[in-house]
């Protein structure tokens, strides 16, 4: 059948057939430009941001949800009620949720989520996620409890992740190509390399959408995207590609450009169980070396904000601690010669394929070659980057660290950083056996204070959100609180 | 006659056999862990292993080689790693955007040379002549991702003509489908005439000196009378040699401008699978274009021999 | 051949026809020139190409800047020069790599006519050819890292059964001609005749197709740059060039059309070079020319 079809459509091409000339009326459709495809469509079975970016809020739904400004909100739990202890989470679902297949979805669902999710031979690349979670049992149909090994501070939170969502077990193995969940949104069409396209749930459990079809285009080049914006081609790009031509597309009254927030902190790694960068002095003499602003100049066009640690700036717990590693290159070789490197050092500067590591990494290179640093730059595809640096095989690599709140990695026992401080994961111990809100702020604050003292990367800057969409769109999400493109409140202004 | 056929199956095995493991081995030594790929920077390494299982990468070298091989010869390509779908249906997807690039290019090519290279040949050392031939000189040295931007910034950033890139699927309507293969087939184009103009101008020169040629014209032919009667006719052979040879290479060599156009085509599943470690893709691909290119040759050496005799005995 | 005079006349007479060419003399000049460039480069640029300027980004052409500063603030001039250097080090080792390993394939294909020996030499090189050379330099820098040593490797590779196909085409024709006849009977071995009377007699046309995989190295390294698995940043290179001004060509046309016109030029210089050397060195298509 596709074959006819598509001979047919050749044969029209022969005769140049004539165009479909678009509707007039108000438009229920939006075509939103996205610079990597998913690899599959499962968010419980791979780690991929892209995949997160089509599915999340629109096909599939978890427990919790985040709203736009990064807080955790009910959604598939309508309720839920924690015990003293903190160890016992009831959640009460919300009545008459059907899957995208017809079926129900209730209390076993989500134990059968929560089970296989942190099952021995789970795939779920954010296991830790559910770590803490002993058991789950279900009440009634429509309630359920989970219990915790040990209190988790962050556990609704954990369950808002894409990762967490609730799947059925009829239809679990074959999400990755024809997912089903329970969100607004049904997968239409998927053309591997081009788009995938949703349609409109008709029979959705919650608030209706006013979209009937959302396509999801990969345009992973900056000039095609920026000439698909220009032609039309997409109505929107939530994470623009080219910054540079921002300033462009904002002087066009056709466009609205939104400046917004991430959670990507941009941190230059620096392997801190491997000599010189074991020695905090070299640490700090590199963090010296490093002038913030050509950096977000020169490989960011001017779009991102300085940070001086591992914490997002527009948190309030956010610490501005940028002074404690400001650009002095006399200082940085006052300090390698204190270190006995006054010659400076050769080393390695592996860079994965995003812009901001490629041309940050080339702007870094130039700024320590300044103070005798002599680093070769790498260029790693992912695959390669993460055989490497992420397994502690590297000098310094270039990387932004975009889950939302994790200042944690960096007490993970062998994690890339090399980073090992008792103080440091005595903080995160304490962070996440605390629930008191003011106890926790002073406890993150102390956490980002101990990074930017001990020199563990180099913190360059939080990765702004750029994004351009036709000025007639109402509702996207300004800031990316999580990997997601809500489009469940979208819809075309007249 | 059959004494070399049955060489030639030989050889065509052969090769086919020393492609396969070529490519196989070459991909087994590429760094990087599809697994890991997978699951991304924050992957649980339990969660790697048990991937690493279900995509039966933890299998023996040579079992793994012979599961390939045996699979690519019943038509079952694989499950490709990221995309979770049958290779061979992934493969089927991108042809329809390749093929008829590459068909649409060579017919473009076409269009331009042959004009051109009459042209020039009929009014030799003309004005006409100089100048197309000069272009030409122009057309081959022009890297065609190079001029492939520039007609982005002409005809998409500035007149907005065409779009910079992607493909809306044949579904979209032919007349759509063929309005985005357009600028990358001119892209493809220009060089590949360039060549083929040059190639059909210097083949009709030589021709025009052959002596049925100087017998027709001192019968009181003109010399475009010649050319056309005589001239062209026989000038095709290497002509339509370096087409052949010119598909091939559309086919295979339209990765970049994939990549700049962003359409969904077989160059770039190719070097998407490389950066995405989906190496039962790389593999599968590489070895269809590997077997189109040794076939192609295969068939024109069985032509050639039909058609001379001479060449049979001389490799018998 | 073998008596002096006669060669020298015959130089002589190369010479005038070499400077009545054309093509040879504009081709010759234009590669001249990014030759010079280059070389002038390992002791001179205009500005520093290590050193960034971030504050003067993408300004275009000027009487600073003859053509323009990069995204980097770096001096465009500056970088065609050093990367005339890496484009053409890169080709024509990659040409070297054919020649050194293509020819003595050839020839022995050729001494070995009809054997076995041949015929692996020969299914060899078909073998060679069947791979989509693009999709090949780019599997090897995947397995080996990009860079310009792996991209010389994958180019060269693809040069060898060019030379070897052209060596024993010549080779074979050569054989069957008069003085290596008489050279055989006077108990000369194969080897032998091949080194003393064979590659002398095929020299003009391995000139005549290193020039042309001479041009053909320069597009297919820009490519490769072009793609990112060629010479690797800070070393300045023509295709790298492109592909960082291509997200810039709206804004800095000067970034994109510049190292465009650079490897344009070369590629044509060497063209032009190579169609007039082969009028030189082929009488017989000098003549239908005329």
């Amino acid at each position: 059948m596709h074959t006819t079809s598509r001979l047919m459509a050749l044969a029209g091409a022969l005769v140049l057939a004539t165009a479909i000339s678009p509707a007039l009326a108000a438009r229920t459709d939006i075509s939103v430009g996205l610079v990597l495809e998913p690899p599959n469509l499962d968010p419980t079975a791979g780690a991929a941001a892209a995949i997160d970016e089509v599915v999340y809020a629109n096909i599939f739904e978890g427990l919790t949800r985040f709203g736009p400004d990064g807080s955790v909100n009910p959604a598939l739990a309508e309720s839920w009620d924690i015990s003293e202890d903190g160890l016992t989470y009831t959640f009460h679902l919300h009545a008459g949720v059907a899957f995208h297949d017809g079926s129900e979805m209730n209390a076993e669902d989500v134990k059968f989520s929560l089970d296989r999710a942190r099952a021995e031979d789970s795939t779920n690349a954010q296991k830790a996620l559910f770590a803490d979670i002993a058991s789950v049992t279900v009440a009634d149909p429509l309630t359920v409890t989970v219990t915790l090994s040990q209190p988790n501070g962050s556990f609704l939170f954990n369950m808002a992740w894409g990762d967490a969502v609730i799947v059925a077990p009829e239809s679990a193995a074959a999400n990755a190509t024809d997912p089903v969940g329970t969100g607004p949104f049904l997968l239409e069409d998927w053309v591997q390399g081009d788009h995938v396209e949703l349609v409109r749930n008709p029979d959705y459990w919650g608030e209706p959408v006013k979209l009937d079809k959302v396509t999801f285009k990969f345009i992973g080049d900056p000039t095609a995207g920026f000439a698909a914006m220009m032609a039309g081609d997409v109505d929107t790009f939530p994470n623009f590609p080219a910054p540079e031509t921002l300033p462009q597309l904002a002087a066009d009254p056709r466009f609205t450009v939104i400046v917004g927030s991430t959670e990507g902190e941009t941190v230059m790694a620096m392997n801190n169980k491997r000599a010189p960068f074991d020695n905090v002095k070299v640490r700090e003499a590199v963090a010296h070396a490093i002038n913030r602003e050509d950096i977000i100049d020169g490989a960011m066009f001017g779009y991102g904000t300085p940070i001086g640690t591992f914490f997002a700036p527009h948190n309030p717990a956010y610490v501005d601690l940028t002074g404690l590693s400001g650009y002095d290159p006399e200082k940085s070789k006052a300090l390698l010669a204190e270190a006995g490197y006054a010659d400076g050092f050769e080393t390695t500067l592996q860079l994965p394929p995003t812009p901001y590591a490629r041309r940050g990494g080339e702007v870094i290179a130039a700024q320590l070659a300044e103070v005798g640093i002599t680093a070769k730059i790498e260029n790693v595809e992912w695959a390669q980057w993460l055989e490497g640096p992420f397994k502690g095989n590297y000098d310094l690599t270039i990387v932004s660290h975009t889950e939302p709140f994790d200042i944690g990695a960096f007490a993970k026992p062998g994690y890339y950083f090399g980073y090992e401080s008792e103080a440091f994961n005595q903080i995160i111990a304490d962070l996440t056996n605390t629930t008191d809100p003011e106890m926790r702020t002073e406890l993150i604050k102390q956490a980002q204070t101990t990074l930017a003292e001990d020199y563990a990367a180099v913190f360059l800057f939080e990765l702004a959100k750029t994004g351009v969409a036709n000025a007639k769109i109402v509702g996207l999400w300004e800031n990316s609180p999580a990997q997601a493109n809500d489009m469940t409140g979208v819809y075309w202004e007249d | 006659m059959s004494a070399f056929f049955v060489k030639r199956v030989i050889s065509l095995i052969l090769s086919l056999i020393a492609a396969s493991v070529v490519i196989f081995l070459v991909l087994e030594v590429v760094p990087g862990d599809p697994a890991a790929f997978m699951l991304g920077i924050n992957a649980d390494p339990q969660a790697v292993e048990a991937l690493r299982d279900q995509l039966g990468l933890n299998a023996p070298l040579v079992e793994r080689y012979f599961t390939w091989v045996f699979g690519l010869m019943r038509g079952e390509f694989g499950t490709s790693y990221t995309y979770r779908v049958p290779v061979a249906e992934l493969i089927a997807d991108r042809l329809w955007v390749s093929l008829p690039l590459a068909i649409y290019a060579l017919v473009l090519s076409t269009l331009i040379a042959f004009p051109v290279g009459i042209i020039a040949a009929a009014r030799r050392n003309s004005l006409a002549d100089v100048t197309v031939m000069g272009a030409t000189q122009f057309g081959i040295a022009v890297p065609n991702f190079w001029f492939a931007m520039l007609l982005v910034l002409v005809f998409s950033i500035s007149l907005r003509w065409f779009s910079a890139g992607g493909f809306p699927g044949w579904d979209a309507g032919a007349y759509e489908a063929m309005r985005a293969l357009t600028l990358p087939a001119v892209a493809l184009a220009l060089p590949q005439a360039s060549i083929l103009a040059r190639v059909m101008r210097s083949s009709l020169l030589d021709t025009l000196g052959e002596d049925y040629v100087r017998t027709a014209r001192a019968k009181g032919l003109t010399r475009s009378q010649a050319l056309w009667r005589h001239a062209v006719r026989n000038a095709l052979i290497p002509v339509l040699t370096i087409l052949g040879l010119q598909f091939s290479f559309l086919l295979a060599g339209a990765i970049i401008i994939e990549n700049v156009f962003f359409l969904p085509g077989l160059g770039r599943l190719v070097f998407q699978g490389i950066t995405q470690r989906d190496l039962i893709v790389v593999k599968s691909v590489v070895m269809l274009l590997v077997f189109a290119v040794i076939l192609v040759t295969f068939l024109v050496d069985i032509a050639y021999a039909v058609a001379d005799p001479r060449l049979r005995r001389q490799h018998a | 051949m073998s008596d002096a005079p006669v060669v020298l006349e015959r130089r002589d007479n190369l010479w005038r026809a070499a400077l009545g060419s054309r093509s040879l003399v504009i081709g010759l000049a234009i590669t001249l020139v990014f030759v010079v460039a280059a070389l002038v480069s390992l002791a001179w640029t205009p500005y520093d190409v290590t050193k960034l300027a971030i504050a003067i980004k993408l300004r275009p052409p000027s009487p600073e800047h003859w053509f323009g500063t990069d995204i980097f603030g770096r001096d465009i001039l500056a970088m065609i020069m050093v990367g005339a250097r890496t484009s053409i080090a890169v080709a024509v080792i990659a040409v070297g790599i054919g020649i050194v390993l293509g020819v003595p394939l050839g020839l022995a294909a050729a001494t070995l006519r009809g054997t076995l020996g041949d015929e692996v030499i020969m299914r060899g090189n078909d073998l060679i050819f069947a791979f989509p050379a693009l999709l090949i330099a780019i599997l090897i820098t995947a397995v080996f890292g990009p860079g310009a040593v792996n991209a010389i490797i994958a180019i060269g590779i693809f040069n060898i059964p060019v030379f070897a196909r052209l060596a024993r085409g010549a080779a074979l024709s050569l054989w069957t001609r008069e003085f290596v006849m008489s050279a055989r009977v006077a108990g000369k071995g194969r080897a032998r005749i091949s080194i003393e009377h064979i590659l002398p007699n095929i020299t003009n046309l391995l000139i005549v197709q290193g020039t042309i995989q001479f041009s053909l190295g320069i597009l297919a390294e820009a490519a490769l740059s072009y793609v990112g698995l060629g010479a690797q940043p800070p070393i300045p290179s023509w295709g790298r060039m492109l592909s960082e001004a291509q997200t810039m060509i709206s804004i800095a046309p000067h970034t994109a059309i510049i190292p465009g016109l650079a490897i344009v030029l070369t590629v044509l210089g060497l063209n032009l070079m190579g169609d007039g050397l082969r009028d030189l060195f082929d009488p017989r298509l000098r003549r239908s020319r005329l």
